[in-house]
């Protein structure tokens, strides 16, 4: 399957999931809401251009937004870590992306503790950005910070268990090939 | 000039996130602000129509509790009808017992519980339903049961703490007082014990003319049930040249085989009527007796 259908798939299924399951199932506590969708963003090859990568973000966000009824909110914060996700990599597998072995993060492409670090990083981002909207119409700055330590563990624990239930297969990528 | 684009060209990821930003934080405040977005109109229409989809699912998953609570309405409406209260009769009101009285003066003759079935059978001669309310409840012998659609289902024989045994009317040592609708003639409703869709009724006077598909209810006499509620419809009519009563097949206006929700109906006054009888009848015997 070629990348594009492939992430056309994902792009489909994450948002569904995010708004058919994770929205509707009763919730946890008033605080949590378990985030998943912008995995997808996680997940995009590593070669992909970093305007592109942006324009993917905004799109990404924003049809959630429509879902959620809150158009900017989500858009607003996959443009963020869609703009500092090559940032993260970098700092994490310093190496140009022509030199990358695999297609995407995952893993097992770059170990346990760099792909922990860099889907902590990015989700704190996420959550932090989308909260802090949130916060500027309403709620006071403790729910802020409960909110986010809440929803970022959940989210992360979401992310692991997904990673641990559907594991990606990895071509190592060669020259010779 | 030149510098320019040099900076912008060096910069343009930096000036695309910041164009997005910009575009995503005027949606969100504009649309707080004027409750409308772009494209807002079109998205909601995909977005509702998905939506709508769910919905359809998700309601099924809902569905027994939707009816259980529309079984509620119904008893709690049921019990405000006007026919279950009697109109006070001036020359009775200053005789105050326990019975409760509404605000206008009038007596409560019946009082509906509601409950659910938990086990039912139309297979055997002697066919009983067990409910799901008992004495703890409020539930006494003799009481009748009624299916939703309030047609009549049979009558409280037993009970325990919580559930209770009702006679179905398929059973043969079942006798109900029932009224042709309209004639008002009086007769009685048995089971042969075959056909669990047809009931009998002996009693009607052939002086009365009788056509298939005339409703039969339940007799003003009953001290369990309330009057004039539907068993059934005439089905056909046995020849019987020896007598010169009708032998009727009725038709079941409840369906048996499917009973889930029921309602149980008190009488309040039938205590003392019952007693009154009893009462009655020893008195003559006592009159009656020899050496007196």
């Amino acid at each position: 399957m070629s990348d594009l259908v492939k992430n056309i798939f994902r792009f489909t299924l994450f948002i569904l999931v995010q708004w058919f399951v994770l929205f509707k199932v009763p919730p946890l506590h008033r605080f949590i809401i378990p985030y998943i969708y912008y995995l997808f963003i996680l997940w995009l090859p590593f070669s992909i251009p970093r305007f592109w990568l942006l324009v993917i973000g905004f799109l990404t966000g924003l049809s959630l937004d429509y879902f959620t009824q809150t158009p900017g909110l989500h858009a607003a914060a996959c443009v963020l870590i869609a703009y500092i996700r090559p940032f993260i990599i970098n700092l994490l597998l310093p190496k140009d992306t022509s030199e990358f072995n695999y297609r995407e993060p995952s893993p097992r492409t770059m170990g346990w503790t760099p792909y922990a670090v860099y889907v902590l990083v990015l989700t704190l981002f996420h959550h932090g950005y989308m909260l802090f909207l949130e916060w500027l119409s309403f709620g006071s700055i403790l729910t802020f910070f409960v909110k986010l330590v809440a929803t970022t563990g959940i989210s992360f624990l979401l992310i692991f268990t997904t990673e641990l239930l559907f594991p990606r297969k990895m071509r190592f990528r060669t020259n010779t090939a | 000039m030149r510098n320019i684009f040099l900076f912008i060209g060096r910069y343009f990821t930096f000036f695309v996130f910041l164009v997005f930003q910009v575009l995503a934080l005027s949606f969100l405040f504009r649309y707080n602000k004027f409750h409308r977005a772009v494209g807002m109109g079109m998205a909601n229409e995909l977005t509702g129509w998905m939506n709508s989809k769910y919905a359809n699912v998700d309601n099924y998953f809902h569905l027994k509790q939707e009816s259980d609570r529309i079984h509620r309405v119904n008893d709690s409406l049921i019990n405000l009808m006007k026919a279950n209260f009697l109109n006070a009769d001036t020359a009775t009101t200053f005789v105050r017992d326990s019975i409760p009285y509404d605000t206008l003066g009038h007596r409560r003759r019946y009082i509906w519980r509601d409950a659910e079935v938990v086990s039912n059978s139309v297979n055997s001669d002697r066919n009983y339903i067990q409910i799901n309310r008992g004495s703890k409840q409020g539930i006494k012998d003799n009481m009748g049961v009624l299916n939703s659609d309030l047609s009549l289902v049979g009558i409280v024989v037993n009970t325990s703490d919580n559930f209770s045994q009702v006679m179905s009317l398929l059973h043969v040592k079942n006798n109900v007082n029932a009224i042709m609708k309209k004639s008002g003639n009086a007769g009685t409703i048995s089971w042969d014990g075959k056909n669990p869709l047809l009931l009998t009724m002996t009693g009607v006077p052939k002086s009365d003319t009788i056509a298939k598909g005339d409703t039969v209810l339940t007799g003003t006499y009953s001290l369990s049930f309330p009057p004039l509620k539907m068993i059934g419809t005439v089905a056909s009519i046995v020849k019987d040249n020896s007598s010169s009563f009708y032998i009727l097949r009725i038709k079941t206006a409840a369906n048996f085989q499917n009973l889930q929700h029921v309602f149980v109906v008190e009488n309040l006054q039938g205590d003392e009527q019952e007693s009154l009888d009893k009462a009655t009848r020893k008195k003559i015997d006592e009159l009656k007796k020899p050496g007196k």
